[in-house]
């Protein structure tokens, strides 16, 4: 059962970035993307790690995205005026996904209401993840976040206010 | 089999407890704040239907469904029915978390007090939290109209900066219980309410919720007079009431997380604890709208200054020595 | 100390507007209460009679002249004494604003306005009032002023001779 929903869930991933790909509006695009993190994080929660999935939803869903949303919407990237519709057909494939994706979380929940029982794969709580990313993977977690740090400071690099440089041009 | 459609039904009969129960206090929330804003201002509020006005909510529903279901022209059709629906059901789906009293003993069995005690129950929440920006943003975006653009960013904007600093400001919290079940967190504040343990992180929090459910002095993003309704102009009939009923569910819901994580949940002498969870909850959404009484509205740069140079630096701080001190406890 | 002076400034307003919420409301609430208005407020318009109980009005149309949104109208008649009044004298509160410049206008204080303001009606023709509802019996503000006591053609008294009045000049006399 948990492979059939694990398969089912894959390709819907797959099928949603694919429409996210090959989506004109980017908003919509937005949208496909989400649904796709969202079938990711059941695709986590059926191989037992819980934590992963919620943290799927809250970063990529939660703050990723809305990021993503934020920047289309502030640099108007998004078609002010939508073309006449041609009726329903454009919203099959996004209500097929989130239908889906509907069921096979229905689906999860009717196998397992109280999540007593955690089937067969290994289980991860947050305490065990907590330890393997501080404890075993601390090294790879450590760079990682100075790769950020970099990050960060370069964008500020680029980003900040240089009113020198603008009196320069003006001049010129 | 049995015992798996018996839980099954256990959890029906208690989501729609919690529906009936949600539903009912946010409509009455309304005719609170009403009520309560008026007589602030020195006015009476809606007195007319019924005692006190009791029957307001009643005429307001059935207003908003008679209402005629407007939808703009050049609009995104499909986005913009969706998404007043959206925020009502995320505002909803918060609360399945929420514990509201002890677990009962009923025929031989351990009847939990809530409707599922996730073991990442506060992840959950932050998760659907931030989740609820969406209904305002796709619907504001849908609409075609500048001003609900404008809403819509400044929303988007606004839960970027605070979701940062309430998540930061629950680590605390989580480091004292050592769990991230919401029932466990209520039970850790069995001596004392993490309000005296963390009032730093409480403060913070405050800020934060009342930033991320658009409540005054926060609520930039429906601002009426700079932005007509903010994200909800084009909208109309029962679509703009469920925007609306989703406030203030976020109300009930905020209050009760803050309430769950701070206040000591279900904790208090004499009265038996769904009562002491209630009244918390009721005295925090008093607060909110209390606050909405007293303060004016943020400037935009303002609350980005609060949001990110003042309450993330200032929960990093937080967690930095509170770990330091739970640490020197502990060795 | 600013730090101060900002959390003051934050919970202080708190502290006031929770006074206010313990304050009795200043609204009075229109169709259970309702408040006395001044002697002089400005709201329907009564035509008065003199002492002697008279219509004062002597249709000179100088309060349909100075209405502003013309809601005035009458049309004047003659007894064979010479004293003018209103053939019909009409109305139109659907239109009047309440100014009161018809009342000022007036040289017979015989339009006066009332403090009686519940006029509203939901049938705008039944605003359209004519003599018969606009008479009352009494004096109105000035219960003394009897307009041809005073001056005017000689109907209570003869020509030049009322109390504070000249005797009528002769325009053909070159004496002075």
């Amino acid at each position: 059962m948990a492979s059939i929903l694990f398969y089912i869930l894959g390709f819907v991933m797959l099928a949603a970035t694919l429409l996210c790909v090959t989506c004109r509006n980017p908003v919509h695009a937005v949208i496909y993307l989400v649904k796709g993190f969202f079938a990711l994080a059941l695709m986590f929660y059926l191989l037992g790690a819980p934590l992963i999935a919620a943290w799927e939803v809250i970063v990529y869903v939660g703050a990723i995205m809305v990021l993503f949303l934020f920047i289309i919407m502030v640099l108007e990237l998004a078609p002010r005026e939508q073309p006449q519709e041609p009726g329903w057909q454009r919203w099959v494939p996004g209500l097929l996904l989130a239908a889906s994706i509907m069921i096979c979380t229905l689906l999860i929940i009717f196998q397992d209401p109280s999540a007593a029982s955690h089937g067969p794969n290994h289980f991860v709580g947050p305490r065990e993840f907590g330890e393997a990313l501080f404890g075993k993977y601390a090294l790879a977690v450590e760079v990682v976040s100075f790769q950020l740090l970099f990050a960060a400071v370069g964008a500020y690099y680029l980003g900040r206010y240089q009113p020198r440089r603008r009196n320069e041009e003006d001049q010129t | 089999m049995s015992d798996l459609l018996l839980n099954l039904a256990l959890i029906l009969v208690k989501l729609g407890l919690i529906f009936a129960v949600i539903l009912s206090m946010a409509a009455y929330l309304v005719l609170a704040e009403r009520k309560i804003l008026g007589r602030m201002q020195l006015r009476h509020g809606p007195n007319r239907l019924g005692p006190f006005g009791l029957i307001q909510p009643v005429a307001d529903v059935i207003k908003l469904i008679t209402k005629e279901d407007f939808v703009p022209d050049q609009s995104d059709k499909w986005l913009f029915l969706f998404a007043p629906g959206l925020t009502a059901l995320t505002a909803l789906l918060s609360f399945v978390v929420v514990p509201f009293s002890p677990p009962l003993a009923i025929f031989g069995r351990e009847l939990p007090m809530v409707v599922c005690d996730l073991n990442i129950g506060l992840l959950y929440f932050l998760g659907i939290s931030s989740l609820g920006v969406y209904g305002v943003v796709i619907g504001g975006w849908a609409s075609n109209s500048k001003y609900s653009l404008l809403g819509a960013i400044r929303s988007l904007g606004q839960l970027l900066s605070y979701e940062l600093s309430m998540g930061l400001a629950l680590i605390p919290v989580v480091l004292t219980a050592k769990s991230f079940s919401l029932t466990d967190i209520v039970m850790s504040q069995a001596d004392w309410p993490n309000l005296v343990r963390h009032p730093l992180a409480f403060l913070i929090f405050l800020v934060s919720i009342a930033a991320e459910s658009k409540r005054t002095p926060f609520d930039m993003p429906e601002a009426e007079n700079e932005i007509v309704g903010g994200f909800h102009t084009e909208y109309s009939g029962m679509r703009f009431g469920l925007f609306f009923v989703g406030e203030y569910i976020n109300l009930v819901i905020l209050g009760s997380m803050l309430t769950v994580l701070f206040l000591g949940g279900w904790h208090g002498p004499l009265l038996p604890p769904i009562v002491w969870f209630s009244l918390k909850v009721l005295f925090v959404a008093f607060c909110f709208i209390w606050a909405r009484g007293t303060m004016p509205r943020l400037r935009y740069d303002q609350l980005m200054h609060l949001g990110w140079k003042v309450l993330i630096p200032l929960a990093l701080l937080n967690l930095l020595v509170t770990a330091a001190v739970l640490l020197a406890l502990k060795g | 100390m600013g730090i101060w002076r900002d959390i003051k400034g934050t919970l202080l307003p708190f502290w006031i507007t929770l006074g206010y919420l313990f304050t009795k409301p200043a609204t009075i609430q229109y169709p259970e209460e309702k408040r006395t208005p001044p002697p002089r407020y400005r709201a329907r318009i009564v035509l008065t009679r003199d002492p002697d109980g008279n219509e004062r009005c002597v249709a000179c149309h100088l309060c349909s002249a100075a209405c502003p949104v013309d809601c005035i109208s009458m049309q004047a008649a003659e007894t064979e004494d010479g004293r003018r009044y209103a053939a019909w004298f009409r109305i139109n509160f659907a239109r009047c604003i309440f100014c009161g410049l018809c009342a000022e206008a007036c040289p017979t204080l015989a339009i006066q306005m009332t403090p009686d303001y519940e006029i509203c009606n939901r049938d705008p023709l039944s605003l359209v009032q004519e003599k018969e509802d606009l008479l009352i019996d009494g004096c109105g503000k000035d219960e003394e002023y009897n307009f041809y006591r005073h001056s005017g053609i000689g109907v209570v008294n003869p020509r030049g001779g009322n109390e504070d009045e000249n005797a009528p000049v002769n325009p053909k006399a070159l004496v002075p």
